[in-house]
């Protein structure tokens, strides 16, 4: 252990990858049960984290359990690589572990994500970990966990589909843009976390294994390469994805998820894609947006120091 | 030994004097001074001031240095002097949107005009002990100055206004008397000025909990932190004898203006609904939970259902004071030997008749006589 703990990447003062080997292992076995019963919270011993809660200590945990030396780690958060928290937890990573990171969604081995799933699609050697801050769906309906655990149980879950058809009654639409509730393998309702609804549809038989950590509510789970997830719907009322009246103003793409830029006081705005790593790749193979060009495209185009 | 009763005269000066003396602590330490713990306790003086209601670091500090830190004890220092203050007038409403600006997050928009400026704030430290913090002759390097000047800065909640996708803020009338709950009692429904005053004074542990209450479906609000802004706002005031507005100084605040669940009828369309949170120097944890508070209290106006803690009114403006409920729950230590031996007299009768009752078998399983 001493021998090859001198070798060992990443700040000395702490271990491989922050926490210590009895807490990865707990991690993990709390890992191998979720994947095992899809979608099911697996509740786990959640550690206190030198990051504040609500901030990925879930996710990290996941992290920091499975990653190995030879990983490359891809951390975003609203689908870009330099926004503050995935710098940050790019950074902890890198001085806890010292692996490699990258913003090449292709070259990831392990990508931890928030709020969003890359637009480009993953392979069998990826795992997405998802940070989670409400892992329970049916939070927003029954905020006791006693009654929540016995729904699931139950699989009782006409709550939910009342909840949705209160929104069709009241606004015409389910009026849920995120988080939007899904069906794992049949069995388990489960929230996708808040990536937004226009995400859901990759979550189904992603090549990927998909693994959520919500650290304040110490819980994991899980859903598996090729597992079905299905959005909720009804058939006269199908689920649908969010669309926009414009492209990407960067790189003109017209079916990635856009953010809002705000321009002007007067109410002058345009559309990014989420995905900085999408967006930077069409831009190289040659696409233009409306905006190329413009002042404000040169800001949000600046690579990290 | 424990000598009850009489004669506490000496007893008082003596707790004073040990007080005093672990409050200086060893005498071979230099002394804590005021403008040490105004500049170098910036967050518990701006807490202390925000929750005391009175904007003045200097006294902050010296009831903070005066409570050994107990931040509560030093809100109820400065709340008892503020009482004696004679109160001359209200302000004009600050103009957050003129505010020179330290810091400024959205959490709604990626980028805006003025930009997003972290300014100073713990949000991406790593949470790990600096020791070298340990050491008091470090030099601190002066920090990057930015050399652009800054930017106008829209404020968001104004830019989600003109698209009408923000519910207006309410607009009170010029001269419409404001509310003063530190004046007046506070009376159900109260006001939403009377509220965030409320809220403004409110312990901010408390008011934590109960935002952190609606985020865990408690009474579920959906809220955006649209902006949070920090710096310093000039304060404005018209002398009767005057009649124009002068400038009487400035105060730093941080303010937070939660965009939440949207609402609409058939009157009016679908449009977000607003939290406001606000509060002096850099108490931001404060102003957000305030701002959660504050939207769900108007769970009511916003014909929501009010069935969970932090829609109530009366449940959170009540207890939301800690200067109150600090002395509420410690006068328990006071003595109540009269209200307690006259329970004593009627608990040893009601358990006499129980034993007759039982035919003379006095005590029973899980029968025993509680502690005296």
């Amino acid at each position: 252990m001493n021998a090859t703990a001198k070798h060992r990447p990443g700040d000395p003062a702490y271990n491989f990858g922050y926490l210590d080997e009895q807490t990865k292992r707990m991690i993990r076995r709390g890992l191998l049960k979720a994947v095992a019963i899809p979608g099911y919270q697996v509740p786990f011993a959640s550690r206190e984290m030198p990051l504040p809660y609500g901030w990925g200590t879930g996710g990290i945990q996941v992290t920091a359990s499975i990653i190995g030396p030879n990983d490359r780690l891809k951390v975003i958060d609203q689908g870009a690589d330099d926004t503050t928290n995935a710098v940050s937890i790019r950074r902890f990573f890198h001085r806890v572990t010292e692996v490699e990171t990258t913003e090449e969604t292709a070259d990831a081995t392990l990508i931890q994500t928030r709020h969003r799933i890359p637009e480009r699609d993953l392979t069998e050697n990826q795992i997405l970990v998802y940070q989670v801050p409400i892992p329970e769906p049916l939070r927003q309906l029954e905020p006791r966990e006693s009654e929540c655990r016995k729904i699931h149980a139950w699989q009782e879950y006409g709550v939910m589909h009342v909840g949705l058809y209160e929104d069709i009654a009241r606004w015409g639409h389910i009026a849920r843009t995120y988080d939007y509730p899904v069906m794992v393998g049949g069995r388990y309702l489960t929230a996708p976390s808040p990536i937004p609804k226009f995400d859901n549809p990759k979550m189904t038989k992603m090549a990927a294994l998909q693994l959520f950590g919500a650290g304040r509510e110490k819980r994991l789970y899980a859903i598996p390469p090729y597992t079905d997830v299905k959005s909720l719907d009804f058939e006269d009322h199908p689920f649908e994805v969010q669309r926009w009246e414009e492209a990407c103003g960067l790189c003109g793409a017209s079916e990635s998820f856009l953010d809002e830029v705000i321009l002007d006081d007067h109410g002058g705005h345009m559309y990014v894609c989420s995905d900085s790593d999408f967006c930077r790749h069409r831009r190289d193979e040659g696409h233009r947006g409306a905006m190329a060009g413009h002042d404000v495209v040169r800001v949000l185009t600046e690579q990290n120091p | 030994m424990y000598v009850a009763v009489k004669g506490g005269e000496a007893a008082i000066s003596n707790a004073h004097g040990l007080l005093a003396d672990e409050r200086r602590g060893d005498r071979a330490l230099p002394e804590l001074s005021v403008e040490q713990i105004a500049q170098q306790l910036g967050h518990a003086v701006d807490r202390v001031m925000t929750e005391g209601s009175l904007y003045d670091r200097e006294l902050a500090a010296l009831a903070i240095k005066q409570a050994q830190g107990d931040l509560v004890e030093a809100v109820f220092l400065l709340r008892a002097y503020r009482t004696t203050l004679p109160r001359f007038g209200a302000s004009e409403p600050i103009d957050t949107a003129a505010m020179a600006v330290e810091r400024r997050v959205s959490a709604t928009y990626k980028d805006l005009p003025g930009g997003q400026v972290l300014g100073p704030t713990y949000d991406y430290t790593h949470r790990l002990l600096d020791f070298d913090l340990l050491d008091t002759d470090r030099a601190v390097p002066a920090p990057h100055e930015s050399e652009e000047e800054q930017q106008p800065m829209a404020r968001v909640a104004d830019i989600l206004g003109q698209e009408g996708l923000l519910e207006p803020a309410e607009e009170a009338e010029a001269d419409a008397p404001v509310a003063d709950v530190t004046r007046e009692p506070m009376r159900y429904p109260a006001g939403r000025d009377a509220r965030l005053q409320a809220l403004a004074r409110g312990d901010e542990g408390f008011l934590l909990a109960l935002g952190y209450s609606t985020q865990r479906g408690y009474g579920g609000t959906h809220p955006f932190a649209g902006e949070i802004r920090m710096g310093t706002v000039s304060v404005e005031m018209v002398p009767e004898e005057l009649g124009f507005a002068i400038e009487i100084g400035e105060i730093a605040i941080t303010e937070c203006d939660m965009v939440n669940q949207f609402g609409g009828d058939a009157q009016r369309p679908p449009q977000f609904t607003r939290g406001y949170g606000l509060s002096f120097g850099r108490a931001e944890r404060k102003a957000m939970a305030m701002a959660l508070v504050d939207r769900a209290l108007r769970a009511d106006e916003l014909g929501e259902e009010t069935v969970f803690p932090a829609q109530d009114q009366e449940f959170v403006l009540y207890h939301a004071d800690n200067v109150e409920a600090s002395g509420f729950v410690q006068h328990l230590k006071l003595p109540h030997y009269v209200d307690f031996q006259s329970e004593l007299e009627l608990v040893r009768r009601l358990r006499r008749e129980h034993a007759e009752a039982r035919g003379g078998d006095d005590t029973g399983p899980g029968q025993q006589e509680a502690a005296e």
